[in-house]
């Protein structure tokens, strides 16, 4: 179980509410190092307006858990962050119950009984004593909170990663459904437990699965392409500082000419990303064929998408 | 306003994206935070409430152009036409006609919302797939008022000296223009909301259709037949997944529990769950491709393919005068040229069930066992041949179940060179599935009741 809450210096949040329009998120959005697209802020600003929770999908690699990420930090909330995975249940998600302490109040319970009860006059009046001691072993404190759990108690208000939920089981996502629409969780032993404040949660998908329908109505839908080379080239800027412009164009154009083939998987936007701190660190101000065959490694991620791109280096990087 | 949107919900389901009452809601809800003035804000806010997918965005975006298309109604400017700007008397010549006012003086913002207006009544968005597109365009007009037009062309033609000739021409003018408008309307409209139920009737035609009718399916509709099996297909999958899955969960083992707790003085640490053994389960499936079932062997394949790709763990059988093996076939193959393949390699032969039961029995017959369910996709007919009825029970006898698809219906089964019936004996299910809804409701319960999980 990956639990990571972040909490983010007050001083990273701008002093204009990034909330009033579009344009302003974007701007938000920018000045913490994410550039959105405007199909993007248009989604966060629905999702803020209309406190529904968002679905994020697209490919591996594109800036989906990002975006969470550049959120919280916008907003200056915690980020409580969720990995889902197979056989994820909500013991793991929710809450569970410490049970060695429940134990040890039990044994502890039966040691004090005897005292307690010592002077009943006979069994019956010591049935109707025990009823009448307060029942502490289903209670709150005994309650372990798990991310969603923690999600709901925090009072400001959070935002709620709930990542690759995909990879999760169906029965899991019908789980989510509470949780998703009426911001509450049931718990059988102690009763309901509502949000003090709505999380804004975000959900991201890489599409392993085809996720339920009754999942997909309660969330908006935001699908993150791969990016135009302008924006490429502003998200590359934006996130390796030191690279040179010309450097930029250069890459990002090779990149994009790499998505044009048949690859077993294309390069995405942290795989630019990666590959421009790379020529960074390298002190590359331009690409020539040694260079590109070098880190090719570092965008293609498959032997066979090497081997294919391989002899082709030269052809690419003349095509512009 | 709200009724524009509801237009547009209708128009999105017409194409494919799912719009359910609570999505409605929400897209109003939506509409409301963003306002009608930023068509860019108002667009990709419909779209996160409404579109699903990548696929469902495509269809939103599209739709979206279609449906607020922006200068519906494009209207020349007096000033072009070769008469020039019309002049006082001309429009009052005309001043019973709002719209011959409106195309005198190329408002269009005044004939598009005429245009709309008379849609609405005339009811063009509710219109059924089979009207006829010239019908409705005329109607449309009727309803925008082009009689009028044409009764006061009527009258300047009838002015002495052809003093009214120039309004007439004008008039005549704007006549053909409004007309090609209403046409690409009415076009648009359908578009809209009709091309999506047409296509809606013809998956249901075609889901009813009998697949060993003479001819087979129609090459037009294979394309569709294939997407609706591997809808199809793929629905079972779902489904099935799910069951393997909840049936792989235990309850907790109280004697096992209690036995590990001895360690702790009773003290119940180490909790164990009952495990359910999950048995693979596997299908063998023997399809029929001879002439016999020319018609339906396509079909048949189509599904064999699909059902390929569902199942973890299927052994798949072709055969007409003998049986081979097609798993390679399947499996390296698009849906399209498998099926080829498997027609050249064995398809149309003379029929004979009994050596293709021996072919079976001969090589594959290891491939059974208790937790094999064995589907036979045939007709049955074996050109009264030895149908091998003793091979017949000896599958019966190592399979957990013996599945048979006809795609003849029952009452044919004894008739001609039919051993149907004989073979039936040793089946434990023996259906008639001709069409693809049939086939759909007997695979569901084969994989709910024949197979283990």
């Amino acid at each position: 179980m990956k639990t990571l809450t972040i909490t983010p210096p007050a001083a990273n949040a701008p002093a204009a509410d990034p909330l009033v329009s579009v344009d302003a998120l974007i701007d938000g959005l920018g000045s913490v190092g994410y550039i959105a697209s405007r199909r993007i802020a248009t989604a966060l600003y629905m999702a803020v307006k209309l406190q529904k929770p968002i679905l994020v999908e697209g490919s591996a690699g594109v800036g989906k858990t990002e975006l969470a990420l550049s959120t919280a930090n916008l907003l200056g909330l915690p980020l409580i962050r969720m990995q889902c995975y197979e056989g994820l249940d909500e013991s793991k998600a929710l809450y569970e119950w410490k049970y060695g302490k429940q134990l040890l109040y039990t044994q502890i319970l039966k040691d004090r009984m005897g005292a307690a009860l010592a002077d009943a006059a006979d069994m019956d009046a010591a049935m109707v004593r025990l009823h009448g001691m307060g029942d502490l072993f289903f209670s709150e404190p005994f309650l372990e909170p798990r991310p969603l759990m923690q999600a709901l108690r925090q009072d400001d208000g959070c935002v709620l990663l709930i990542d690759e939920v995909d990879k999760s089981d169906e029965a899991f996502e019908a789980f989510l459904l509470e949780v998703l629409s009426a911001y509450q969780v049931s718990v059988p032993e102690l009763g309901v437990i509502v949000a003090k404040t709505p999380p804004l949660v975000f959900l991201t998908s890489n599409n392993v699965r085809d996720l339920g329908d009754a999942l997909k109505r309660r969330c908006l839908h935001l699908h993150i392409p791969l990016p135009e080379a302008a924006l490429e080239e502003r998200i590359v800027a934006s996130r390796v500082p030191g690279v040179e412009a010309k450097l930029t164009r250069d890459l990002v154009a090779f990149v994009q000419s790499l998505r044009t083939m048949d690859l077993r998987k294309p390069p995405s936007i942290s795989e630019t990303v990666d590959w421009a701190r790379a020529l960074v660190l390298l002190h590359a101000d331009s690409l020539s064929p040694d260079l590109v065959r070098d880190t090719l490694n570092v965008i293609l991620k498959f032997e066979q998408d090497i081997v294919a791109v391989e002899p082709q280096v030269v052809e690419l990087l003349h095509r512009r | 306003m709200q009724h524009t949107l509801e237009q547009f919900f209708r128009a999105l389901r017409a194409a494919d994206v799912r719009v359910s009452p609570a999505e409605a809601i929400d897209a109003s809800r939506a509409v409301m935070v963003t306002g009608y003035a930023d068509r860019l804000l108002f667009k990709d806010a419909l779209c996160s409430t409404l579109a699903k997918s990548a696929e469902e965005v495509d269809a939103f975006d599209s739709v979206f152009e279609t449906f607020f298309a922006r200068d519906a109604v494009s209207m020349p400017p007096p000033s072009d036409s070769p008469q020039g700007e019309p002049s006082q008397e001309d429009l009052d010549q005309a001043a019973g006609s709002p719209l011959a006012q409106a195309v005198l003086t190329g408002d269009a913002a005044a004939v598009q919302q005429s245009m709309e207006e008379a849609a609405a009544r005339a009811g063009v968005a509710e219109i059924p797939p089979s009207t006829r597109p010239p019908l409705l365009t005329r109607r449309l007009l009727e309803g925008m008022g082009l009689e009028e037009i044409e009764r006061i062309t009527a009258n300047a033609r009838r002015m002495p000296d052809g003093a009214g000739e120039g309004l007439a021409n004008r008039l005549e003018g704007a006549r053909r223009n409004l007309f090609e408008q209403a046409q690409q309307f009415v076009a648009r409209q359908h578009d809209l909301y009709a091309a999506g139920s047409a296509q809606e009737l013809r998956e249901e035609r075609l889901l009813r259709k009998q697949l060993n009718a003479d001819g087979g399916v129609d090459p037009v509709d294979y394309r569709l037949m294939a997407a609706l099996v591997k809808k199809m297909a793929k629905r079972l999958a779902a489904k099935y997944s799910r069951r393997r899955r909840a049936a792989q969960k235990g309850h907790l083992d109280v004697r096992r529990t209690l036995r590990r707790s001895m360690a702790h003085e009773g003290v119940p640490f180490e909790i164990s769950w009952k495990v359910k053994k999950v048995d693979k389960p596997s299908i063998v499936a023997i399809c029929d491709v001879s002439k016999s079932v020319a018609a339906a062997a396509q079909f048949l394949l189509t599904f064999l393919y699909s059902l390929n790709e569902v199942v973890d763990r299927m052994d798949a059988f072709a055969f007409s005068g003998r049986l081979i093996s097609v798993n390679d076939i399947l499996d390296d193959n698009g849906v399209e040229v498998a099926i080829l393949k498997v027609l050249q390699e064995i398809g149309f032969q003379q029929t004979d069930y009994g050596r293709s039961l021996q072919d079976f029995a001969e090589n594959h017959l290891d491939r059974l066992d208790r937790r094999t369910t064995v589907i036979f996709l045939g007709d049955g007919r074996s050109n009264f041949a030895d149908p091998r009825l003793d091979l017949m029970r000896q599958i019966h006898d190592r399979a957990r179940a013996v599945i048979w698809l006809n795609p003849e219906p029952e009452s044919y089964w004894a008739q001609g060179d039919s051993v149907m019936h004989r073979y039936a004996r040793f089946c434990h299910v023996a259906k008639q599935c001709g069409t693809l809804e049939q086939l759909e409701r007997v695979i569901d319960d084969v994989l709910r009741s024949y197979v283990p999980h």
